[in-house]
């Protein structure tokens, strides 16, 4: 049995299960990253001194690190336009280069992360810290699953588009949907963490 | 399309193969087995929840008397010579308003009914995205199998409450942080489910099914799906977070300069314990909701078709019901009137408490006005429905003086609350449930339960769940504590009221033994019940074209909805009833 609208829109509300389904996600996706947000903004006010971002966190390299995952979304958009143009090799190469500027996002994570450790600046060591690893490891964690769903339509998942191209390129703008929510959190922890 | 369609069948459903064991009812993504699951599981998880509260009850009808037997099954280490432990009694509390509450009655109301009814109304041939509904189970089973076990780690399950206040719950045993794991699961269960009902809700509704012709029952799942997807990701980081601080040693909920059994913790400090309080019921306020709504869309469903009359304002129960699920999200904080918000926040949230119960009693109020005039058929699941009305009426009525600022500090934490609340979930969402079970039994098997064995399943629930639940106003109005193990011993004035403790205790009891009924109806009517046709109530709803059981993919041909959901007695019309589906 067939579910209906998986891949062609229903007519009276114009959209397909799939996107309506991803927007939903998202929407409480705002709510879970909106919370921690909030925390931070209670917790921070609520705080007798706060210490400024950038005396602790490595500024630079964050920056590098935004250049990194705005540009893996337009890789990620051109990878949707290349199938919507019917060009599947050119959706190879944009997705693997999304895939990749995410691995590289979570190296320079890594190296961030790791120096602090050295420095012994655990996440009990202050209330700053510990939202700094809480938000920004969830991030990463939003990072590893949205690259997993990518590797997936590179990878085994593409065989959908030799037998239904419509479906397959529905599914790969979902995933990038995720995508640029996962980038779009990370433009609010960037200020929010390193420069405030 | 296949050739070798069965005679009956339209060709595009046919071309299923068969599948094996393991797929078909263990790993199934048919909404009606994955709503059957959650169903069986959550009648399960709601008798286990209630074993938790009659051993509770036994400590606080008999305070330190030793329980025979039973006591000495559950071992040394939790009662010892049969004589409960304060740190056991902690968890059986914490325990049970969990298991009733995430395990029970949201799995039974949302994902049993809400997966098995919900699209066979709307005429959908099933969920729309069935391999996350199975998923959505299974986080379920898992977050259940999490919190069972967690009574089997050393220093046994959680003790900190249901609502889990920091600090306590951080410097808590190991029990808690499988609580939290638990609680992780059933989040993503109920948002995994969430995204699937709207979706489903607004897509795979059939041709001429417009909002405004659904039931009221798929009105209250879509309004309820929303309250889920939103409300539960605060928790979610709120129980990140609150990991963080017993796993990492961070200090989210830990304030500065806090001293445990005499000794000064040497956490960092700085954090904030009303943090969690309104993470918490920023979820929790519009979980009432979600315990209640799936009810009353399931009573609407029942009374409308036992008088044989069409629900008595419809419209203004839809917009009353959307209202209802905005307003839910802006009154959390009169849960937290104790904390000392101030004046003009307590202001606030009086008031918007205040204005949140003019829906319901909108709702209320129109379900009592459509039995008027009605020529009422009292089969068991009207019995039920009918039930609700005053024991919902009594929880929500009570409930007003909680939500005014001055009225809820003596009330507060006493066990007035624990009635007022009771008398909502209890009497009224499980009567609304247990109504909703003996309604679609015959859907879901082809055949009805016994009524005999239903009358008295009821009439034994009603008495017993007023004796249970009524003497606890009058001990709360005695300004008796909700969380202590002795009962309440340290009331001096209190004390004339402490013999209703034991009252209350054997309507706990007793009611178990008027479930057995149920118990054994339930099984006994799969195969021996009387066997019915599709449409055994005489309904006007989709559902009720499908065969009963409905095969996979659910209807024969494409449905479609002609009319609006409640044309009972229609004048001129030759039954008493014309069905949404006939044209």
């Amino acid at each position: 049995m067939d579910i209906p609208y998986t891949v062609v829109a229903r007519r009276d509300t114009g959209l397909t299960n799939g996107k309506i389904g991803i927007w939903l996600f998202l929407a409480s996706e705002v709510m879970l990253f909106g919370a921690l947000f909030a925390s931070y903004i209670l917790i921070r006010t609520g705080a007798p001194t706060w210490p400024r971002g950038d005396t602790i966190l490595d500024v630079p390299l964050a920056t590098l690190n935004t250049i990194v995952l705005i540009s893996s979304s337009v890789t990620m958009v051109m990878a949707w336009a290349s199938l919507m143009r019917h060009r599947f090799g050119t959706f190879r190469i944009y997705m693997g280069a999304t895939i990749l500027l995410g691995l590289v996002f979570l190296v320079v994570k890594y190296f961030e992360y790791s120096h602090h450790f050295r420095l012994g600046e655990l996440p009990s060591h202050n209330n700053f810290l510990a939202i700094y690893f809480t938000l920004t490891g969830l991030h990463g964690l939003h990072v590893i699953g949205g690259m997993a769903v990518n590797a997936y339509f590179w990878g085994p998942g593409a065989k959908l588009w030799k037998t239904n191209p419509v479906w397959f390129t529905n599914r790969v703008e979902h995933s990038g949907l995720f995508w640029h929510f996962v980038d779009l959190v990370w433009i609010f922890l960037f200020p929010t963490l390193y420069l405030l | 399309m296949s050739d070798q369609a069965v005679a009956g069948h339209v060709p595009h459903e046919v071309h299923h193969e068969e599948l094996g064991f393991w797929r078909k009812y263990v790993f199934s993504t048919d909404h009606k087995v994955i709503g059957i699951q959650y169903a069986v599981t959550g009648l399960l998880f709601l008798l286990f929840g209630f074993s938790l509260m009659m051993l509770m009850r036994w400590q606080l009808a008999y305070p330190g008397a030793a329980l025979p037997l039973i006591g000495q099954i559950l071992g040394e280490a939790r009662m010892p010579g049969g004589t409960m432990l304060p740190e056991f009694y902690n968890e059986l509390g914490a325990m049970h308003g969990t298991i009733m509450v995430f395990l029970g009655v949201v799995p039974l109301a949302v994902g049993g009914f809400g997966n098995f009814v919900l699209p066979l109304q709307i005429g959908a041939p099933d969920m729309s995205f069935p391999r996350i509904n199975m998923v959505s189970y299974w986080c379920l089973f898992l977050g259940g199998i999490t919190m069972l076990g967690s009574f089997l780690v050393p220093g046994g399950a959680a003790q900190s409450g249901w609502t889990s206040y920091a600090p306590l719950s951080v410097i808590a045993g190991t029990g808690q942080t499988w609580w939290l794991i638990g609680m992780i699961f059933l989040i993503t269960s109920s948002l995994l489910g969430a995204l699937n009902f709207i979706t489903t809700t607004i897509q795979l509704r059939a041709k001429g099914l417009t909002f405004m012709r659904f039931p009221f029952f798929v009105w209250a799942q879509f309004v309820t799906a929303f309250l889920l997807l939103l409300a539960f990701p605060p928790l979610e980081a709120a129980g990140v977070m609150q990991l963080m601080d017993r796993v990492a040693g961070t200090s989210f909920f830990m304030p500065s300069g806090l001293v445990v059994s005499g000794q000064a913790l040497t956490n960092a400090g700085g954090g904030n314990p009303l943090l969690w309080q309104h993470l918490f019921w920023f979820l929790a306020h519009p979980e009432v909701y979600v315990l209640i709504l799936p009810g009353m869309g399931i009573v609407a469903e029942i009374i409308a078709n036992n008088t044989r009359k069409p629900l008595w304002g419809y419209r203004s129960m839809v917009y009353s019901l959307i209202f209802l699920g905005f307003m839910s999200f802006i009154v959390w904080a009169h849960h937290m009137f104790m904390t000392g918000m101030g004046t003009a926040m307590a202001a606030f949230f009086q008031t918007t408490t205040m204005i949140i119960s003019i829906p319901s009693v909108v709702i209320l109020t129109a379900l009592i006005i459509s039995l008027w005039g009605g020529s009422i058929r009292f089969n068991t699941p009207m019995l039920f429905a009918v039930a609700f009305l005053p024991m919902f009426g009594i929880g929500g009525l009570t409930g007003l003086p909680l939500g005014l600022n001055i009225a809820d500090i003596p009330l507060h934490d006493t066990y007035y609350v624990i009635a007022h609340f009771h008398y909502v979930v209890a009497p009224g969402t499980i009567f609304a449930l247990m109504a909703g079970i003996y309604y679609w039994y015959p859907k879901a098997t082809g055949r009805k339960m016994n009524e005999t064995l239903g009358k008295i399943h009821f009439v034994g629930s009603l008495i017993c769940m007023n004796v249970i639940f009524m003497p606890m106003f009058i001990i709360g109005l005695a300004g008796v504590s909700r969380r202590l193990f002795d009962a309440g011993a340290a009331y001096a004035f209190a004390q004339p009221t402490m013999h209703w403790n034991a009252v209350s205790s054997w309507g706990a009891w007793i009611m178990a033994l008027f479930q057995l009924p149920f118990i054994f109806n339930f099984f006994w009517s799969i195969r021996k019940g009387e066997a019915v046709g599709e449409n055994p109530w005489q309904a006007t709803t989709i559902e009720w074209s499908a065969p009963s059981p409905p095969p996979h993919g659910n209807f024969l041909g494409a449905p479609e909805a002609y009319r609006g959901p409640y044309e009972y007695s229609v004048p001129g019309a030759p039954k008493d009833f014309v069905a949404q589906y006939e044209a």
